[in-house]
């Protein structure tokens, strides 16, 4: 009887798995672009309508990479962190302008405020889709090579940007330590 | 008014499930033949009630009721007729309701093609079937309810999500769901099986036509949600080993293994409980893929709204379905008789390493879609993607192809080496040949695989039509023996060749397809693959729910028109959404493949173009492989089963083996 049990047994694994599973939240699985190159894009300035953002001319300096919209309410918590991190001027960060509408988008940073060298604009999300991108916002880290080195999932908070995201900036920036 | 009737209906067809269930199951166990009888009718009372509900919310949306939430959530008084029509199953709540119609849909097909088959039976596997229907229909009821109405209802609607405003998205929802549920009839007639103790030869046979018919559709249904993510998502992917994609597939793995080991079972008698606990599993990958889909346990591009309350109660409900009948085969299949002996090298033994790879194949991809899970309960993160399964599941299909020729030629219960040498050397030698002269003619990363992919695609084609050549010459008379093969004899022979026709599509494409990301104004050209694109004028368009930018593409090569191409980027106005329509030039050996980007000032867009050899085949494949099912489901021997066990003889053996 013993090997027929078997099929039972692994069901029962299962579903203690997935009892396990409805307890976490899975948004909080890292992105499997980690450590890989960050996609390359060619998308147009936010505020500078006749300008571009290429990815690949951003290489030889470690920056953020922060996926917001005027959309998200999360984001909106979020901007002060940034907006403070931007002050100390210690890393470039550069927007990505998610699904969003041009005009709202440029209003919401005036009065939201703007921590971004640049924004580009992902209107239809083609970007996002490859950077793996399922919730606004999102911050990559981009080292100088241009490996994507850290995925930080929903807003940003002091803690992150002290305890993650400053250590792991100054590795980057001296390897050799 | 008319929501609050459909709410109604749904409590009865639930209390016409419960009858469906308790009375034919205690009345089997009882001898109750009062009992037992009130399955067929209260079976189809309950897909009345179901058709009511179904009717009123399609109703809801028709009219625009927006006071329905659900309604007002998935509609808009602009959405496209057709697309209100859609928008019932467009949702969480919707989809249920779909699911558990087209379960009373089977169910009450079963009531009417199940006449010749024992009371008992019959009694047992619609019994099986309304616990599940009760079991969907209260979890609707309780958490997730369509006819819910808002007190203080919206002006509008928020819109349909316009990736579902797709022709494509009509249809695929149906189908696949027709094929998951499907999969409950050959489900409880396993169970009802191993309730009787009669696990035998006539189960087999009453199974494999349900079984094959599930399969057909969950065959189309899987390749139209390919078909809809090529040309709906813009970027010209077909399969992304996505959690939702994997729901699906898993089922068709184990569905595909289970018409195989039905044959063996029906034939020959053996592998009787193997072939029920297929059938166990691959209803059960239908009710897990439902579950992951809907509880927000995994991340995925097409999951819906996610709720743990849901989540749990789906997971009891699984608990109690699988467990329960997993309980049972632990209990009941060790006692089963084994009526037949086969020799190491026979058809019952090819079938057998067929049906126990594709598990094997099946375990892979279920291991791939829930490692994230296994890694987060000990403490880690990780996401799963298409390199895993890419580089494990492909291995695997390339000795299930080998077998796959032998074991069409080979006989039952033992045959020689010699022999089937004698007619496999042919197709051995042939593909061997063809794989190395596109070894030497192709160039690129890709030759090596691609000749390797298209020369085991050669090996079934060549080994079929071969197979197929000999049976036709077996007797004098060609056309009377063309009339005397059995359908599923072509019915096998064409799926064979379906599966071929889906591997050359699937490493050609995948190895030669090419694509550029291009900046490009009106009259701007650019080349790829030999065609020149030339960006001939970009326009506006307004659409019912949407504002279109659409640019228009001439197609030349080598100074030749090909085609003109159109590719559009929408905006839905009331989500705001953007979607690009892309703009495909089909053809059998590629397809060409325009997407318009965004604007980049000064008139520039940005834009993407693809160039797919033989993409068409992977698709052409599968409805071949559907059409081979469709005609074994048609073969002679399944319409004899009714008069075969009408046979009193048969009849009172069953009662006996009931008995016992």
């Amino acid at each position: 009887m013993n090997r027929y049990l078997v099929p039972l047994a692994v069901f029962v694994v299962l579903v203690v798995l997935f009892r396990i599973g409805l307890e976490h939240d899975p948004h909080l699985v890292p992105s499997p672009l980690v450590d890989k190159p960050a996609p390359v894009f060619t998308l147009p300035d936010l505020r500078n309508t006749s300008a571009s953002i290429n990815l690949s001319a951003l290489r030889g300096q470690a920056f953020l990479l922060n996926v917001w919209a005027s959309w998200c309410v999360e984001c909106r918590n979020e901007q002060p962190v940034l907006m403070e991190l931007a002050q100390k001027r210690k890393v470039p960060i550069y927007g990505l302008n998610y699904k969003d509408n041009r005009a709202e988008a440029i209003q919401w940073l005036d009065h939201y405020g703007d921590p971004y060298v640049k924004s580009a604009f992902d209107q239809s999300g083609r970007v996002g889709i490859d950077f793996g991108v399922y919730g606004v916002p999102e911050t990559f880290v981009v080292d100088r090579e241009g490996i994507i080195r850290y995925k930080h999932i929903g807003p940003v908070t002091p803690e992150v940007v002290n305890d993650i995201l400053l250590p792991l900036l100054s590795k980057l920036e001296h390897p050799s330590t | 008014m008319i929501p609050e009737l459909g709410h109604f209906a749904l409590i009865l067809a639930l209390c016409m499930a419960v009858i469906q269930s308790f009375f034919p199951i205690a009345g089997a166990a009882r001898g109750n033949v009062a009992w037992m009888s009130l399955a067929r009718p209260a079976a189809r009372a309950q897909l009345v009630f179901l058709l009511i509900a179904f009717g009123a919310l399609a109703h809801a949306f028709l009219v625009n009721d927006f006071s329905v939430v659900y309604v007002a959530r998935n509609s808009n008084s602009l959405l496209p007729m057709i697309y209100r029509i859609s928008a019932v199953w467009g949702a969480h709540e919707g989809s249920l309701l779909l699911w558990v119609v087209i379960l009373g849909l089977w169910t009450v097909a079963v009531t009417i093609f199940s006449e010749p088959l024992p009371e008992q039976f019959v009694a047992r596997v619609l019994g099986v079937m309304g616990l599940i229907s009760t079991g969907f229909l209260l979890f609707m009821l309780l958490t997730s309810n369509p006819f819910l109405r808002d007190a203080f209802p919206p002006a509008d609607g928020a819109d349909l999500n316009p990736l579902l405003q797709d022709p494509g998205l009509i249809i695929h929802p149906p189908m696949l769901y027709t094929g998951y549920v499907g999969f409950s009839v050959a489900f409880g007639f396993a169970i009802a099986a191993l309730l009787g103790g009669r696990l035998d030869m006539a189960w087999a046979r009453w199974s494999r036509p349900w079984t094959v018919m599930a399969w057909v559709f969950l065959t189309i249904g899987i390749a139209l949600g390919s078909w809809w993510a090529y040309y709906e998502l813009g970027w010209g992917g077909w399969w992304f080993w996505d959690p939702v994609e994997n729901a699906s597939f898993m089922p068709w793995l184990t569905g595909t293994a289970l018409i195989h080991s039905l044959a063996a079972t029906e034939k020959r008698g053996v592998f009787k409980n193997w072939t029920v606990l297929l059938a166990i599993c691959a209803f059960s990958l239908s009710l897990l893929g439902t579950f992951m889909v809907r509880s927000g346990v995994l991340t995925s591009v097409h999951a819906f709204a996610n709720d743990p309350a849901r989540g749990i109660f789906i997971l009891i409900l699984l608990g109690i379905v699988i467990g329960g009948s997993l309980i049972l085969y632990a209990w009941r299949a060790p006692g089963t008789l084994i009526s037949s002996s086969y020799g190491l090298f026979s058809r019952e033994m090819f079938l057998l390493v067929n049906s126990t790879l594709l598990t094997v194949a099946m375990g892979a991809v279920l291991l791939g879609t829930i490692y994230p899970l296994i890694i987060e309960t000990l403490g880690g993160k990780v996401s799963v993607g298409a390199p895993y399964f890419n580089s494990v599941f492909i291995p695997l299909m390339a000795p299930l192809v080998i077998v796959l020729g032998i074991g069409a030629w080979s006989r039952w219960k033992a045959d020689e080496w010699n022999r089937l040498w004698q007619h496999l050397r042919f197709a051995v030698f042939g593909s061997i040949i063809i794989g190395i002269l596109l070894a030497a003619m192709l160039s690129g990363p890709g030759a090596l695989r691609t000749a390797l992919g298209v020369a085991l695609a050669c090996w079934i084609i060549l080994s079929t039509t071969t197979l197929f050549y000999s049976r036709m010459h077996s007797g004098p008379d060609l056309i009377k023996t063309l009339k005397t093969q059995p359908r599923g004899f072509y019915g096998m022979c064409l799926a064979h060749i379906g599966f071929a026709v889906t591997i050359i599509g699937l490493v050609v494409t995948s190895n030669y397809s090419t694509d550029l990301h291009k900046r490009m104004k009106p009259g701007d050209k650019a080349e790829l693959a030999g065609y020149t694109f030339e960006l001939a004028e970009i326009r506006t368009i307004p659409g019912p729910n949407y504002q279109a930018t659409e640019a228009l593409f001439r197609i030349s090569r080598s100074g030749k028109h090909v085609t003109e191409l159109h590719t559009q980027k929408r905006t839905y106005s009331v989500r705001g959404m953007p979607m690009t329509e892309a703009g495909i030039g089909p053809g059998l050996t590629r397809d060409l493949y325009v997407s318009l980007g965004e604007p980049l000032g000064d008139g520039d867009w940005s834009v993407r173009l693809y160039y797919k050899p033989f993409v068409r085949w992977l698709w052409l494949g599968a409805l071949l492989m559907a059409s081979g099912g469709l005609l074994a489901v048609t073969d002679r021997r399944y319409r004899q089963v009714r008069l075969q066990a009408t046979d009193p003889q048969e009849v009172i053996d069953g009662g006996a083996a009931i008995k016992s």
